[in-house]
């Protein structure tokens, strides 16, 4: 018969390996955070290089407007609100290039406020 | 000399003559004849820059050549980005209020004007308010309805539930038949939203717009003249009289088409619409900025 102590070790293991797996998988699941800075009247960066199949959140901060970053061809977009980080979870894509613009109008200049995602097989 | 008559030599004189059909109206309202109007769109006044070393005259240069027609119009429209954006509220004004006095040198004195994104999206359309009044509004012609449509003072390219609303009861009382004009300066449609030529709740426009058989929408935004049916609904984009754009989607950049010295004003213009009370086709006459 094991004794209280031997069990209280044992369930100590099993608790702190199960732990340890949560905290692997959770890891393998998290998505890469991307930092952008949006202020008038470009995105930084511009171009934003990702690996076909990566999961990515971009972390979008607005500096000065309430910029819209959108992404048509994902049927995606945020508004961006001004002093504030916004994010934007990207599904794992295809190799290619995918525009994304501001399409809230910010001033003279907002026709060239826009980027590219740069997915990369 | 017969309005038709007179289309026909302007055609041969410089216009670009097209028909643009509200296909299958067979039940002209009553009240209907024939008239036209002139379109004239994105003259972004106070725009400084390359590609239109002479934008501090090409605005006064259409606003002759409207006049110099031999017959004149009844009724002249603007669809939008009668100026160019500016951060400054006063330089606002002082633009529109410049914009106004040139073209108050036209002869024909019913002009209806709509706004831009240029004109409204930085301050919810308050300037344009103060200069020109209502930023959407019906009125009717020839026993034609038209209906102008503001997707600009929203910053989001948005029309709005309110003015969908006002929109959906303003159609509710039109007969199903009924021709119906719509002015407005995005696309309602997703024309390439890559570039933010869309409405973001346009799609909620055309489907309130869908059960009426005979819908014609003209507009602005796109520097060029473009022309898309969404169904049984014609969208028909007027030129700029600033710059030209690239074709929708055909390039990365959406940068205007550089000044050629050579061809001033290319890609510039102004229509002319004409409808005819028996038919539903509305007659589409291209005009370059200044007269051969």
């Amino acid at each position: 018969m094991r004794s209280p102590a031997r069990r209280r070790w044992l369930v100590g293991v099993v608790v702190t390996g199960a732990a340890a797996l949560v905290a692997r998988v959770a890891v393998a699941q998290s998505p890469r955070v991307i930092e952008v800075v949006a202020r008038r009247f470009a995105f930084a960066p511009a171009e934003i290089p990702l690996k076909a199949g990566e999961r990515v959140v971009l972390a979008v901060r607005s500096l000065d407007f309430m910029h819209g970053f959108s992404v048509p061809d994902l049927g995606l977009r945020a508004d961006l609100l001004p002093g504030q980080v916004t994010r934007i979870e990207l599904p794992p894509q295809r190799a290619g290039t995918i525009d994304f613009l501001c399409d809230n109008f910010c001033g003279d200049g907002h026709e060239q406020m826009h980027g590219r995602l740069l997915v990369s097989p | 000399m017969e309005r038709r008559d007179f289309l026909a030599l302007a055609a041969v004189g410089g216009g670009a003559v097209s028909s643009a059909g509200l296909a299958g109206c067979a039940n002209p309202a009553a009240g209907r004849k024939d008239f036209y109007f002139v379109q004239l769109s994105d003259t972004h006044w106070g725009y400084r820059g390359p590609d239109n070393p002479d934008a501090a005259l090409t605005l006064g240069k259409a606003v002759a050549a409207v006049n110099a027609l031999a017959e004149p119009p009844d009724f002249i429209v603007f669809t939008g980005d009668l100026t160019h954006t500016t951060d400054d509220p006063v330089e606002r004004r002082r633009r529109l209020a410049e914009f106004k006095s040139i073209v108050a040198d036209l002869k024909v004195k019913t002009v209806r004007f709509l706004p831009g994104e240029h004109d409204a999206s930085l301050d919810g359309g308050a300037a344009f308010k103060e200069s020109f009044g209502d930023t959407h509004y019906v009125f009717d012609h020839g026993g034609v309805h038209f209906i102008a449509l503001d997707n600009v003072s929203d910053p989001g390219a948005r029309i709005g539930d309110a003015q969908l609303q006002w929109l959906q009861a303003d159609l509710a009382a039109r007969e199903r038949g009924a021709p119906i004009v719509v002015l407005t300066h995005r696309p309602l449609f997703d024309l390439a939203p890559k570039w933010d030529w869309a409405t973001r709740d346009g799609a909620r426009a055309v489907e309130l717009l869908m059960p009426f058989q005979n819908v014609t929408v003209f507009y602005g935004h796109i520097h060029q003249e473009h022309h898309r049916m969404t169904g049984h609904i014609a969208h028909h984009s007027a030129k700029s009289l600033v710059f030209a754009l690239p074709a929708p989607g055909s390039q990365d950049k959406r940068t205007p088409l550089p000044w050629d010295a050579a061809l001033p004003y290319k890609g510039l213009g102004w229509r002319e619409i004409e409808a005819q009370a028996q038919g539903a086709a509305f007659k589409l006459t291209e005009f370059p900025v200044q007269r051969a």
